[in-house]
């Protein structure tokens, strides 16, 4: 391809649009970050940087995976299962709009990209404290091509799903339900922390986790706003519904607290927001706002009962993913399936609008979307944890993840730290006093 | 009448309170100190600074015990705190002068004594 060609003014873009899509890509690469600022909240402190990497981590492999192969297995052709390899290496994503979209190619799919990032971020939350980082770089690799690329072919890419008419406006089937129940594989293939059940592991900072909840909320705007890919109705549909359900998610999950426990709690609250946003990703551009409060409101209800009922279990899906992820977005996917509204999203009708095909669509994807998830990352954990050990030592665990991964603390004070210069480079780990 | 002061790792502090609740020894004060007893420095490295960590976060307990206690209260913490591996920690006893209760205003074994309710 010689310059001049790829330089002209290609036809069929739309300025507004993709100026719109730029911001709503920076948005969303935002949500990476926010999310590890919310897990390093939830986590002890020893583990805390640990935590917060898994998610840089994610960033870091997913977009060279997604650039490499990623995009193009999701988006290249309409293969029933999953796409070609056209795109590989970005080969021909350039200025020239994809079909049925007025902005360039590439800002297509760098948008996508950062769905690919965070969907991998989100996962570790079912691992952190206890799984290697290694282990956990290589598996973000592996999964965000062998899982993500594949369920986001179904859902946005022209799979099997897309074509037999499921409803997914941002992700509900890649993204949240695709990360929640890997993370429940994820949690029972590595296994739970040493302590997990004998002691209380508690959040060490709960402000993180509050401001996390709400950068990503804030990202969110970019992430259900610009899955329209233009500023036309369905991106302005969905932008206002974000706003409108996780505010209606926050006020039930206060009810629910003061019932359960007489008081409103702030991690509960932190909870509630992503809760919120999670089931309005599938449906944003789908449902009136009225019915996107409603959701809302309801979709509280089996994301609360699923973290009572874990805490309970020896599983330790540590920052409950499959909660506040996979039981939320199923929950959003299956609720277009009732209040779709022909009138206001110009798609498709749902059951209570006369449409009962639309709610079978949904239940399809409700099934098959959580299998595939969780019986390939079952597979592919045990295979990744048959070549390299999957979980750090119960000593290196104790010291925390912090130190004996990444040779850093979170809350380092600097007592009795002895700076080491270049030129005595060779004696670090010699003892200073003889211990026998 | 003794102090028992045990400094230990902080991921065995839970371990120790435990041991220390089934000996029937109530009655503990712990902080978190900083020291160095002799094991492994960790090596860190902040963007270009690299610095041997010479002291280690441990939890350090005071529990005052009256003479019958002193054993219970040794073994449950060595119970608690051990890993085997250099870093476990240290006991002292140390010998206590007079212990008053300020609620009650009760001295010495007394004092140290815990209240059934």
């Amino acid at each position: 391809m010689n310059p001049p060609t790829l330089l002209a003014a290609v036809s069929g873009i739309d300025t507004g649009d993709t100026a719109w899509m730029l911001i709503a890509t920076a948005l969303v690469l935002m949500m990476t970050p926010a999310l590890g600022l919310f897990y390093a909240g939830l986590v002890r402190s020893k583990n805390t940087l640990n935590t917060f990497m898994m998610c840089v981590g994610a960033i870091a492999v997913a977009m060279v995976t997604w650039a490499l192969v990623g995009y193009s297995l999701a988006f290249d052709g309409n293969g029933s299962l999953i796409g070609g390899l056209g795109y590989a290496g970005l080969h021909g994503v350039d200025f020239t709009p994809r079909e049925g979209t007025t902005i360039p190619q590439l800002v297509f799919m760098a948008f996508q990209a950062t769905f690919c990032i965070i969907t991998v971020a989100l996962v570790s939350g079912a691992v952190v404290e206890r799984m290697r980082f290694g282990a956990f770089l290589v598996f973000a690799a592996l999964w965000s091509v062998c899982v993500y690329a594949v369920l986001a072919h179904w859902a946005f890419g022209g799979g099997w799903l897309q074509a037999n008419g499921t409803l997914d406006f941002a992700g509900g089937v890649p993204v949240e339900m695709g990360s929640g129940f890997s993370a429940l594989a994820a949690a029972l293939v590595v296994g739970a922390r040493k302590d997990y059940g004998r002691q209380a592991l508690l959040p060490h900072n709960a402000v993180y986790v509050l401001l996390g909840a709400g950068l990503l909320w804030f990202g969110w705007f970019g992430f259900n706003g610009g899955s329209g890919f233009s500023t036309g109705n369905p991106s302005v549909l969905a932008f206002t519904n974000t706003l409108l359900t996780p505010a209606c998610t926050l006020v039930v999950w206060f009810a629910l607290d003061l019932f359960r426990g007489r008081k409103v709690t702030a991690i509960g609250a932190a909870t509630a927001i992503v809760v919120g946003c999670v089931a309005i990703t599938p449906a944003g551009g789908f449902i009136s706002p009225g019915w996107a409060m409603l959701l809302g409101a309801l979709a509280a209800l089996p994301s609360y009962a699923i973290i009572v009922w874990r805490t309970r279990t020896r599983v330790d899906e540590t920052l409950d993913v499959l909660a506040a992820h996979g039981t939320a977005g199923f929950f959003g996917i299956l609720f277009i399936g009732f209040f779709a509204q022909l009138s206001w999203n110009g798609v498709s009708d749902g059951l209570f609008y006369g449409n009962a095909a639309q709610l079978g669509d949904q239940a399809l994807a409700a099934l098959a979307g959580p299998t595939y998830a969780f019986l390939a990352t079952f597979v592919l954990l045990k295979l990744i944890g048959a070549v390299t050990p999957l979980r750090a030592s119960e000593h290196d665990e104790a010291l925390g993840m912090d130190v004996v991964q990444h040779g850093e603390e979170a809350y380092v004070t600097g007592e009795g730290a002895i700076l080491v210069f270049p030129e005595d480079g060779g004696t670090a780990g010699v003892p200073v006093a003889d211990p026998g | 009448m003794k102090l028992v002061i045990g400094i230990v790792r902080p991921e065995k502090a839970n371990d120790v309170l435990e041991a220390l609740y089934r000996a029937q020894v109530r009655g503990v004060s712990m902080s978190r100190v900083q020291g160095h007893g002799g094991e492994l420095e960790r090596v860190e490295t902040y963007r270009g600074t690299t610095v041997q960590m010479g002291l280690a976060e441990k939890v350090r307990f005071e529990i005052a015990v009256s003479d019958e206690f002193v054993q219970p209260t040794v073994d449950a913490l060595c119970e608690g705190a051990r890993t085997g591996q250099v870093g476990d920690g240290k006991i002292f006893v140390l010998p206590l002068d007079s212990a008053v209760r300020i609620r009650t205003g009760e001295t010495d074994h007394g004092a140290v004594t815990p209240v059934d309710k």
